[in-house]
């Protein structure tokens, strides 16, 4: 598959994450303290409540709806009521550019 | 007039399904991201501050307990203790089952797993059961922490005060878990995986109030269980007294927060004990906002909400009537008005889903 454009380095703050979706799939892009990209599945695996409004602590997301906590770097699941990973995918900037490998 | 079936494995269950009710999208006021990252901000030192002051309180008034015992003089300080016991340790349990009382994820599950036991609520089970509740509040046959059925069962209602119901249906549960396995209405909410944990979890319980009871045989005294277990009856009212308010006579069977649950304005010592619950409308549209953050939200957000009820005696004055009311008639329930600045309610959505 080819890298897809998904936003600007710009559009996620530092600790944060915005939705993209993309040929009717939804993904969460991550921001991390380290300035470093990460994307996950957008759903939370438990109830499928989308993670955009979810809370980044760190390098984890908490989905808004129960508190499901993922690692977004890897996708583990850290605390219920998820229990299921959430998928990950490789992510690259090129020229401002955020590029995810779906 | 509709006949309600709370079972979870019941016809009003496969309604909620079927009709679409189950999945539905609720309702949430418009917040920017930047304010609601803010208001969700984690920290330790708030929950670790009342969390000194909970146990140190505790330690302080049983230990005057023990010490006058077994004289009448006594009594205060056991109610004091037990209404901690009792009523604080459910704010406790509910506040960390959400992960939102401190920023350090042990602090949470280490308090969750106290208060858990002081209310002999086994922490594996109530971790799903509360977060099915918060997916599908007051959704009849889905909700399983619906604490006013209808019609109102009042002689539950008012025993409960002193935890009579609710001690007589978790002992056996509690046997039932530790000796049988997982209970089949358990079983539509907690996932196969953490069955062996609710397991395990009632073997403890079971083991720690047999140990009580053994050494309150020994000594020939209640005095162990004045500090363990029996605070959960002659402690519950004030946890009775505020969880009434949440949800009661107010609308089951929609998707809006602003129709089925109802925010209090509450002195500082029920609010301590309550940690802050009392905002519960912004609690159920917004369960990412840490205790401490409910008043700031509160603020933020009362333009879209009907107003706060201004005291618990104001609210159950309200609440009690339509309680009485829905003795006779199933349905009736209280509508609250709305501020010309909020966004209406989705009536037809609703209409709809009632006549599925």
């Amino acid at each position: 598959m080819p890298w897809i454009d998904a936003c600007a380095t710009d559009d996620i703050e530092t600790e944060d994450l915005i939705r993209f979706d993309h040929a009717g799939r939804t993904f969460a892009i991550y921001r991390s303290p380290e300035d470093t990209f990460f994307c996950t599945d957008g759903l939370c695996t438990h109830e499928h409540v989308h993670l955009e409004d979810g809370l980044v602590q760190d390098f984890e997301i908490e989905c808004p709806k129960h508190n499901a906590t993922f690692d977004y770097r890897t996708g583990e699941a850290l605390r219920a009521p998820a229990c299921v990973n959430l998928k990950t995918y490789k992510t690259r900037v090129e020229n401002g550019r955020v590029q995810i490998d779906i | 007039m509709t006949k309600r079936d709370y079972s979870l494995l019941g016809d009003d269950a496969r309604r909620a399904v079927d009709s679409g009710l189950a999945a539905a999208e609720w309702y949430h006021t418009d917040v920017p991201r930047k304010t609601m990252k803010a208001l969700m901000t984690r920290s330790d030192q708030p929950a670790i501050r009342d969390t000194i002051i909970l146990f140190g309180a505790m330690i302080a008034l049983a230990g005057i307990g023990i010490a006058l015992w077994p004289s009448w003089w006594s009594a205060p300080f056991w109610l004091a203790y037990g209404t901690l016991y009792g009523s604080a340790m459910d704010s406790r349990w509910h506040e960390c089952s959400h992960g939102t009382a401190f920023k350090t994820r042990w602090m949470n599950d280490a308090l969750y797993q106290i208060a858990s036991f002081c209310m002999m609520r086994n922490a594996t089970t109530w971790r799903w059961s509360h977060a099915r509740h918060h997916s599908e509040t007051y959704i009849v046959g889905r909700d399983p922490e619906i604490a006013v059925m209808r019609p109102p069962a009042f002689i539950k209602l008012v025993l409960n005060f002193v935890g009579v119901f609710d001690v007589a249906a978790a002992l056996p549960r509690m046997v039932y878990n530790a000796f049988v396995g997982v209970h089949p209405e358990e079983k539509t909410f907690i996932p196969e995986t953490e069955w062996p944990k609710v397991v395990r979890t009632a073997r403890i319980y079971v083991a720690i109030y047999a140990a009580t009871i053994g050494l309150a045989a020994w000594l020939g005294s209640l005095l162990p269980l004045m500090v363990i277990g029996l605070p959960r009856l002659y402690g519950a009212w004030h946890h009775v007294m505020t969880g009434l308010l949440q949800h009661g006579g107010l609308a089951d069977n929609v998707v809006d927060h602003r129709l089925n649950s109802r925010t209090v304005i509450m002195n500082p010592i029920s609010r301590f004990i309550y940690w802050n619950m009392n905002y519960h409308v912004e609690h159920h549209m917004f369960p990412m906002v840490p205790y401490h953050a409910l008043p700031q939200l509160h603020e933020t957000i009362k333009h879209d909400l009907p107003a706060a009820n201004r005291s618990i005696a104001e609210a159950f004055a309200e609440m009690w009537p339509a309680l009485v009311r829905q003795l006779r008639y199933e349905d009736f329930f209280i509508k609250r008005v709305l501020p010309d600045t909020a966004k209406p309610y989705r009536e037809d959505f609703h209409a709809a889903l009632a006549a599925e």
